[in-house]
């Protein structure tokens, strides 16, 4: 199988910053590669780089089988762009928006009338179609700018932290938008900052950070690596919490932390821990206001693969 | 490029592997863009002061308050001379908005997707260039409308219509140095500071408000070679009647030095624009 995304060596410096410091990136065709980072890791440039809208300082990526700086028409012909800020005419009608990029890539006006109409039906927006997107909230502008992206059926497609600002039930829908996007056989990299949204939706994860890649391996390879899932309860009474403790000590068999609210964190790796453990408080007789299950956060990912949080203001080995 | 383990029916034509299947002319993809800005123009009308109030506002305060003091008394003779040169002044300044909305337009990520579209470079600049003629012909329709009801008598209502071409023409042409600072500097505020600096010079170092006569030899050097002292000849030829031949030609070697410089530079100053 080939890629349909193949980049090696890319370095990009703005000025005294250096956003890309050496990265590689591959992702097969009809796959979903998660590319996950803090703010300021250099997602975007590699993005930009990808679309032939930067060009590398050194390095070299070939998009669809063309290489990005030699062939840039034939990479713009295959790519879809949606960015990190929608990037919709906010003064122009859904429908106008749609129509717009489908007459620039050259359909009839009936084609592109016929496209826009699929889309926003596609992408449930036909009942705004006629309204400026202006008055869209942040899903719908998404939407329309995920729709827009499509509109010349690339086989390549950019989504740069298509969740970002968006609230959690709109970022579930997003989710749900991107897989059906996928499940028409695109090949999709998709940038983000939530460990969360990668394993939802990617096949592979490269994590990059300061410009280099600090990880590459598939959801399940990565979790393993920073210790699956964390576990959160917090006893009604905090004068509990060692008994909690104890307990999950001797569920799991490794250590827990405990905040300064009262909440008992720890690693879990095996999925039947949870209903053990409800039925070890209810036998005890422990009330708890709080009990949760959630992948780590970026935060936690980093401070596993790089011993350190994502401070981006850290930058000793971006020099 | 094959791919074997995608599902071999889809739902729907959404995303689909095979490439590129048409491809457009950057003619087409200019007036697609024009008709973009043309949209935009529509939707939000308070952007068009500039080529409507305003040059009414230069029009009137010109004529009423300073007419008397320069034409010794006459107002209405005033007009006749002014019209035409005020033209030219207000003609260029229209071209601000052009470098401002474009400086606009690329900050806020329109242009990312216009640059990722396998599109020509130069046809969003080109587009909005195009789309300014409608500006350009409501800011010359308005002149002459108010200024005929000021009292403003042309000798040739053909010359008038040649005028309109030739103004539009020349702005066309202009505009493109506006294009060019909107693709150099960071804010749309600092396109308006950079032409207005250099408009008001060439604005006021004309024949637009006075008879070159009465300056000084240095100035009136500067006149000579100022583009839009030709522009407000050829115009005041063509209105009031009059040689034209010289203006006329002068005005069209500076329209083409402006574009064969200022197109360029900008669609260069776009493309490197990160």
């Amino acid at each position: 199988m080939t890629n349909a995304i193949e980049a090696s060596g890319l370095t990009m410096r703005f000025g005294s910053t250096q956003a890309l410091a050496g990265v590689d990136l591959a992702a097969r065709e009809g796959t979903v590669l998660g590319v996950l980072g803090p703010n300021g890791a250099g997602k975007t440039t590699a993005v930009r780089i990808l679309a032939t809208l930067l060009r590398p300082d050194s390095g070299t990526a070939r998009v669809a089988g063309f290489d990005v700086v030699r062939q840039p028409a034939q990479v713009r012909a295959r790519i879809g762009l949606t960015g990190q800020y929608a990037s919709v005419d906010e003064d122009l009608t859904g429908t106008q928006n749609l129509l717009l990029i489908g007459q620039l890539l050259g359909f009839s006006t009936r084609e592109s009338r016929s496209r826009a109409v699929e889309l926003l039906e596609w992408f449930d927006l036909t009942d705004s179609a006629g309204r400026t997107a202006k008055t869209y909230s942040g899903g719908m502008r998404r939407r329309l700018d995920l729709a827009a992206s499509l509109v010349g059926r690339p086989s390549v497609i950019y989504l740069d932290e298509p969740t970002t600002g968006l609230d959690p039930a709109k970022r579930e829908e997003m989710w749900d938008v991107v897989r059906r996007v996928v499940g028409e056989g695109a090949t999709v990299l998709l940038t983000t900052q939530y460990l969360e949204e990668a394993d939802a939706l990617a096949d592979e994860i490269t994590v990059i950070d300061s410009g280099r890649v600090i990880a590459h391996d598939t959801p399940d390879g990565l979790k393993h690596h920073v210790g699956g899932q964390r576990l959160r309860v917090r006893p009604t009474d905090p004068a509990r919490v060692d008994e909690v403790r104890a307990l999950l000590l001797a569920l799991t068999g490794v250590g827990s932390e405990t905040s300064t609210r009262g909440e008992v964190t720890c690693r879990v790796d095996d999925d039947s821990l949870l209903p053990a453990l409800v039925g070890r408080l209810q036998d005890d007789g422990i009330a708890v206001s709080e009990l949760s299950l959630h992948l780590p956060s970026l935060d936690e990912v980093f401070l596993t693969l790089t011993g350190r949080g994502t401070d981006t203001d850290t930058t000793e080995e971006a020099a | 490029m094959t791919t074997t383990t995608l599902p071999a029916q889809r739902q729907l034509p959404l995303a689909a592997a095979t490439g590129p299947t048409t491809t457009s002319s950057p003619w087409t993809q200019a007036r697609v863009l024009a008709r973009r800005s043309l949209i935009k123009t529509w939707r939000t009308p308070e952007a068009l002061i500039d080529v409507t109030l305003q040059p009414v506002i230069f029009l009137a305060l010109f004529t009423y308050v300073f007419g008397g003091a320069i034409a010794g008394g006459s107002q209405e003779d005033y007009l006749q001379f002014l019209l035409p040169g005020l033209l030219g002044q207000t003609i260029a300044m229209a071209s601000v908005a052009l470098g401002q909305n474009l400086n606009a337009d690329i900050e806020k990520g329109v242009f990312d997707r216009f640059r990722s579209l396998p599109i020509a470079r130069s046809a969003p600049l080109v587009g909005a260039v195009m789309a300014d003629v409608v500006r350009y012909v409501i800011l010359f329709v308005v002149m002459i409308a108010v200024g005929t009801v000021m009292g403003f008598d042309p000798a040739s209502w053909t010359g008038v219509l040649g005028s309109l071409l030739l103004a539009v023409g020349f702005a066309l042409c202009f505009g493109w140095i506006s294009v060019y600072v909107g693709m150099l500097v960071r804010t749309p505020g600092a396109v308006q500071g950079i032409m207005f600096a250099l408009i008001f010079p060439l604005a006021f170092g004309s024949n637009v408000f006075v008879s070159t006569e009465t300056m000084p030899g240095w100035l009136q050097a500067f006149v000579h070679v100022n583009p839009i002292s030709h522009l407000v000849g050829a115009v005041r030829g063509l209105m009031m009647g009059g040689p034209v031949a010289g203006d006329l030609v002068w005005t069209l070697v500076s329209m083409a030095g402006l574009l064969v410089v200022f197109m360029p530079l900008a669609v260069r100053a776009y493309r490197r624009r990160a």
